[in-house]
């Protein structure tokens, strides 16, 4: 190897943190559900694939942008208010691993229905924004990618906003921290439970699109998953400030691995390598950096 | 994971009197000397040979998650890696008779789940469960990127070798893999019956009592991984060597360790014939479903749609099923069971 | 729902195949069967709705047109697969007694790996179209195994003689560098020895870069490609990982005209997801795509016109995948016209079709006579060579639609040739097989193929 090329390094970094922001946005999703009702979401990828799927349709037969995303996200609003009726509220008390098991046969039902109805064409999605490298200082930066983190961000500012300033995020914040409390003092957990699925199709929406223009619009959509597994891993399932955080050192430190230890294992150790690095800082701190410490029941 | 409130299987046999042991045993007999009365070809390749597989891995997952209470998403790993070290002892050992090859294929594969099961020294929940995750890419990278594994062949994709003896032709097959999956299975169902089976209770129910009351919990939660991958890692082998009859590691992938976690689920945790029952729905299932479909409205929509439909039926079930019977199938066996013993004139 | 409208033009098809199915075992004379594997759900179904329509609209246009094959009449049968193994083998073990099979068309490499012993115990053919197990080319050793028209080496040497040809010759090879970028799975690595043996013949610079599966990050394999500064980049893909590629290339600043895609990176699926960024991309294919070819035309008429096609979406119809399924279902059907000069115009055996496709020469002429002149260029498949010489042509993308941008190329056979024979020898060698000579191939069992299952 050559001397340490830093304008290289830097853009690897700065390309990893920027990709991490993607995988964040995709853990959001994730931790809105389980902070709430302590369920692993795992039909997430399914709800971004409905969405995108939905939307790119809608758009393709000539609905104009701003309808087709007002339209995906009230069938998104009812799909998540159907999902709180018919499987969570049901399930409720039941192990977590049931309810686990139950997302799983919900992500088949999604996955099915989204492309009975839509097909399972491939299909482009153009959100207009034009993917040419901006270079500051020799180092190349997506404008794509920029646009995806400041999204990120007013998303995570506006749900912070939600949760600090209105009644719903107030009640959103008495369940996530206790239930049973938040319940005695009469908050109804059905419609905070709906709420935030419906929160959770919104992220799921805009995942989806930001996903879908970079991928297309196919079934692939739905494995983006796991890619945020390890970030919520790491930032721990029930923080927004650790999906965001643990996205990006996913990101960076995935890139940085595959481009200078990559040669040495053959490359291709991206698949792995956040699980192994997420994993590592755990046997730190076993909760992930922002998650709640767990009480001794699992 | 919570899973105090499923009974275990207590002796209980759909007549009051019979002891426990002869309902298994009746269906020990009736796979042997039954099945192969009327079985097609088809029923033993098609079905047999995966429900089979299937069954004893979710017997070895049973093992971890069930009764030892450590939620793994890596089962498919375990199988895979039993799969390729049986082809490769098979192949680089020269006389090294078949079933030894695959008893050491379960020794690595219990090796490795050792190593895998690690954080579950540290980790819980789902903490633990996404980590196990780790196992499973790392070993389909592994696997694939190694040639070694494969032996070189260009297409990284194995010819399982035969397995010999009397054991060719789909009866052949069929009477291996059930061998194989009744010796492991007594070997599982006296497991759970003896101390080390109770520690694992222990563990699953509450960690800190058993610390407490002396059950060492570390060499438990890592000898439940030992035990589990080694039962895993011998399904792979069937799954390879007696259904497929080729190795690949995209076979082995998050889908088929899902599947299995279903099946235990469904069939019931910490039960050994939940196992059995879970694999029957899973497997037998969509065929069903997807012959239906195609019988039925076959005229009217393409493979397709059906299959998208059928989809969309069996995760609609499996929530159902979950709602209406959380203790799983063997829950719903001992209920019917039990009404049937009120209802029986001898009570 | 706006499927069960388009849905009741696969009625006449779906019911002949249904009729098939459960009329077939009264054995009516002059019929020949051909199971379809097909995955028209999951993350590749547009691959495989594009191919099995291709295919199966080709089989109506043969029956609605001419009768079937010389009065024989031609069904078939779909399972779904999902392009997994076990499904693949499930139906598999459903369809295979059916009486009068003529071939298996998978698509999908495990599924084929999975069937090598079966189909060659029970005498049926095995067709792997631009795929499949590269040494079972070698018909001495695999004699049910066709990978037709192209395999994974043939691709990589004719990928290289495209580069060779548009830099102005093979020695201009030499000191350029390129990059191959690879699925991490068995399918991508398959093809890494052979540009390393093509580097040392023709001088050039390779770096070989995997993309773990599914592939939908790339960032930092097109950094490491963009400090190498290669001429060109191949892209070994497959599924989402193309889109990505092309899209994460431009992102990175490299040229997308200095891409070129081996042959499951050919398609619109593809490209369509990357938008303009996709435009100038080049790729490599058998079949050039477009629907002015007289074979595709007549489909239209005969088929789409009489609401018997498969497609659901007409826009699909010349689509790459949908004429790569034409092509499989012309081979298909000229197998069983050949081997029915030899046997008689009847209902053949699987090991009477096998010897069809050992003997299945098609050159420019005749390729001609069956509309597909400038589809596909010519095959010419013997007893040992089961890929039968199929060259390659390559597509441009303009945003809109494929345009052949080079003539057809010849892969370097030659060269391949010994590589291929030692490791189909090495299997045969593993496997205990005997290896065939032309009068073993001569000597065809005229029995229902699936009577020797029984023994399996």
């Amino acid at each position: 190897m050559e001397s340490f090329d830093f304008p290289f390094f830097i853009e690897v970094l700065v390309g990893g943190l920027l990709s991490g922001i993607m995988y964040s946005l995709v853990a959001i999703g994730f931790v809105l559900i389980y902070k709430t009702s302590g369920v692993l979401n795992f039909a997430q990828g399914a709800l971004l694939l409905f969405a995108a799927l939905t939307f790119v349709s809608l758009l393709e037969r000539g609905v104009p942008f701003w309808i087709t995303f007002a339209v995906t996200l009230a069938i998104m609003a009812v799909i998540g208010i159907l999902i709180e009726r018919t499987v969570l509220r049901p399930l409720v008390n039941k192990p977590p691993i049931t309810l686990f098991v139950a997302t799983l046969g919900l992500a088949y039902v999604l996955e099915g229905g989204a492309q009975l109805l839509w097909g399972t064409q491939v299909h482009g999605l153009d959100l207009g924004i034009d993917d040419v490298p901006y270079v500051v200082g020799g180092v190349f930066i997506s404008t794509f990618d920029l646009f995806a983190a400041a999204v990120a961000a007013s998303i995570v500012l506006l749900l912070t906003i939600v949760f600090r300033y209105t009644r719903i995020g107030l009640a959103f914040r008495a369940v996530a921290d206790d239930q049973f409390a938040a319940l005695a003092i009469g908050l109804k957990l059905p419609v905070i439970w709906a709420a935030v699925w419906i929160a959770a199709g919104f992220v799921a929406l805009v995942a989806g699109l930001l996903w879908g223009a970079r991928l297309g619009v196919q079934f692939s959509l739905s494995l983006v998953v796991l890619k945020a597994l390890p970030v919520l891993v790491l930032g721990g399932f029930d923080s927004i400030l650790g999906a965001i955080v643990g996205g990006l050192l996913i990101g960076a430190s995935e890139k940085l691995a595959e481009v200078y230890l990559g040669p040495f294992f053959g490359g291709g150790i991206e698949s792995w390598f956040a699980y192994v690095f997420a994993l590592a800082i755990l046997l730190i701190r076993p909760s992930g950096l922002f998650g709640q410490r767990l009480v001794e029941r699992t | 994971m919570t899973t105090a409130s499923i009974p275990l299987p207590r002796p209980v046999s759909a007549i009051g009197r019979v002891p426990t042991w002869l309902l298994p045993l009746a269906v020990i007999v009736f796979a042997y000397a039954g099945i192969p009365l009327f079985a097609s070809d088809y029923l033993y390749d098609a079905i047999l040979a995966p429900f089979l597989a299937l069954s004893l891995a979710a017997v070895g997952l049973n093992i971890l998650t069930g009764y030892a209470g450590q939620v793994s998403l890596g089962s498919a790993a375990f199988m895979a890696v039993g799969a390729y070290a049986a082809y490769n002892f098979n192949l680089r050992v020269e006389g090294l008779p078949l079933l030894a090859s695959i008893v050491f294929a379960g020794l690595i594969a219990s090796a490795v789940g050792v190593v895998f099961g690690l954080p579950s020294l540290r980790l819980k929940g789902f903490y633990l469960a996404v980590s196990t995750l780790a196992a499973q890419f790392f070993v389909q990278w592994t696997l694939t990127k190694f040639s070694w594994f494969s032996n070189y062949n260009p297409s990284g994709v194995i010819d399982a070798p035969a397995l010999g003896y009397v054991f060719e032709g789909p009866h052949g097959r069929y009477l291996f893999s059930l061998s194989v999956v009744v010796a492991l299975t007594v070997f599982a169902a006296r497991l759970v019956k003896t101390q080390t089976g109770r520690n694992f209770i222990a563990v699953r129910d509450n960690e800190t009592a058993a610390k407490i009351s002396g059950v060492p919990v570390l060499h438990t939660k890592l000898l439940a991984f030992a035990i589990s991958s080694f039962i895993i890692g011998v399904a792979g082998v069937l799954w390879a060597f007696a259904y497929l009859r080729t190795v690949e590691p995209h076979g082995f992938n998050l889908d088929r360790s899902f599947q299995i976690l279903f099946i235990i689920i469904i069939g019931g945790l910490a039960t050994i014939r939940g196992a059995f029952l879970g694999a029957a729905l899973i497997v037998v299932l969509p065929l069903v479903l997807s012959r239906a479909g195609t019988f039925l409205f076959g005229s009217y929509f393409d493979s397709g749609v059906l299959d998208m439909s059928q989809r969309i039926l069996v995760g609609a079930l499996i929530i159902v099923f979950l709602i209406a019977e959380p203790d799983g199938l063997a829950a719903l066996g001992n209920r019917i069971a039990r009404r049937l013993r009120l209802r029986s004139p001898t009570n | 729902m706006k499927h069960y409208g388009a849905k009741t033009l696969l009625k006449g098809a779906v019911l002949s195949a249904v009729a098939a199915g459960s009329f077939a075992t009264a054995a009516i004379a002059d019929e020949q069967f051909f199971p379809l594997q097909s995955y028209r759900v999951g993350p590749y179904a547009a691959g495989g709705t594009g191919f099995f329509g291709g295919t199966i609209d080709y089989f109506n246009l043969i029956n609605t047109r001419d009768g079937g094959v010389n009065g024989v009449k031609l069904t078939w049968e779909e399972g779904e697969t999902q392009y997994e193994v076990e499904r693949g083998v499930e139906v598999y073990e459903r369809l295979k007694g059916r009486p009068n099979i003529a071939a298996w068309n998978p698509l999908s490499v495990g599924i084929a790996y999975a069937m090598i012993d079966r189909i060659t115990q029970d005498r049926v053919p095995l067709i792997t179209v631009n795929h499949g197990r590269t040494d079972s080319t070698d018909g001495r050793v695999f004699p049910y195994v066709f990978p037709l028209l192209l395999n994974p080496y043939s691709e990589t040497s004719g990928i290289i003689n495209y580069i060779a040809s548009k830099e102005g010759g093979e020695e201009k090879l030499k000191g350029k560098k390129i990059v191959v970028l690879y699925h991490g799975s068995p399918y991508g690595k398959e093809t890494i020895p052979i540009y390393e043996l093509l580097k040392e013949k023709f001088g050039y610079e390779v770096q070989q870069i995997e993309v773990p599966h599914p592939g939908n990050e790339q960032q930092a394999q097109w950094l490491a490609i963009r400090r190498y500064k290669p001429d060109y980049v191949v892209l070994r893909g497959w599924g989402v990982m193309n889109p990505v590629a092309i899209k994460t290339a431009q992102k990175t600043g490299f040229p997308v005209d200095r891409i070129i895609g081996n042959v499951w990176s050919n398609s619109e699926e593809d490209v369509i997801p990357a938008g303009d960024a996709a435009i100038g991309y080049t790729a490599i294919t058998t079949q050039a795509s477009g629907a002015d070819y007289p074979v595709l035309q007549e489909i239209v008429k005969t088929v789409y016109d009489g609401g018997k096609g498969n497609l659901e979406d007409k826009k699909r119809i010349g689509s790459v995948y949908h004429n790569l399924g034409i092509v499989n279902g012309i081979l298909n059907v000229e197998a069983v016209r050949i081997a029915q000069k030899r046997f008689g115009n009847r209902t053949l055996t699987g090991d009477e079709v096998r010897w069809g496709f050992e003997h299945l020469q098609l050159d420019p002429k005749r390729v001609e006579e069956l509309g597909a002149k400038g589809l596909f260029h010519s095959i010419n498949v013997t007893w040992d060579n089961h890929e039968g010489d199929g060259l390659v042509t390559f597509q441009q993308w303009d945003g809109k639609k494929w345009n052949v941008v080079s003539d057809w190329i010849a892969p370097d056979w030659k060269l391949l040739r010994p590589i291929i024979e030692k490791s189909a020898e090495a299997y045969a060698k593993e496997k205990g097989i005997k290896i065939r000579t032309s009068e073993d191939a001569d000597k065809v069992t005229e029995l229902q193929g699936t009577a020797s299952s029984a023994k399996n």
